[in-house]
């Protein structure tokens, strides 16, 4: 294995962990907020993190700009649902944990 | 290294199988929206690992797809949410 191999699966590792830490964050936090913001945020960073471990892999230029573009309309929609979803909460008065 | 990514996406899977629990549990229609937002997120995860170890750039087109749809889902959902007068929330 080369250093940009290893350097790519570091990066895929750390990736997956942040998607495990997302998806832990979901089941056990206490409202519906806690768990918006664990969500989005933690699994917007681990694609982040797989985006790049596999753009140190990718054979051509494009492909990684192709890859860096899929991670940008994920973070653009996932925050943008992530604030409407809370607004919708909130409006309809979903319980602010204590 | 074919067979890293592929683990790592059976991973991701496991993860969203994880998250199946937070929609048979709800409390509220929210939570289980909250749980299409991890699938449109983790599928997108699972298909860009799955384009490079079968070397399938054309999955790479259904990523995009599936980031596109997890927009439209949350944008669908909150519309629908705001327009019905239900409070589902007063009663737990």
């Amino acid at each position: 294995m080369t250093l940009i191999e290893y350097a790519s699966s570091l990066l895929l590792v750390l990736g997956a962990f942040f998607f495990l830490a997302g998806t832990l964050g979901l089941l056990r936090f206490p409202d519906v907020y806690t768990r918006l913001h664990a969500l989005t945020k933690a699994d917007n960073v681990g694609l982040g993190l797989i985006v790049l471990g596999l753009s140190l892999q990718a054979d051509s230029l494009i492909e990684v700009a192709k890859l860096l573009l899929i991670w940008l309309l994920v973070l653009i929609s996932g925050s943008s649902a992530a604030h409407l979803i809370a607004k919708s909460a909130l409006q309809k008065g979903a319980r602010l944990w204590k | 290294m074919q067979t890293f990514h592929l683990a790592l996406a059976l991973f991701l899977l496991l993860n969203l199988v994880a998250g199946m629990w937070r929609v048979l549990r709800g409390p509220t229609a929210t939570d289980r929206m909250l749980a299409a937002q991890l699938f449109g997120t983790t599928a997108v995860a699972i298909l860009l690992l799955l384009a490079q170890a079968s070397s399938h750039s054309s999955l790479l087109d259904v990523a995009l797809i599936f980031a596109l749809l997890a927009a439209i889902t949350a944008v669908a959902f909150v519309r629908q949410s705001w327009t019905k007068e239900t409070d589902d929330y007063d009663t737990n």
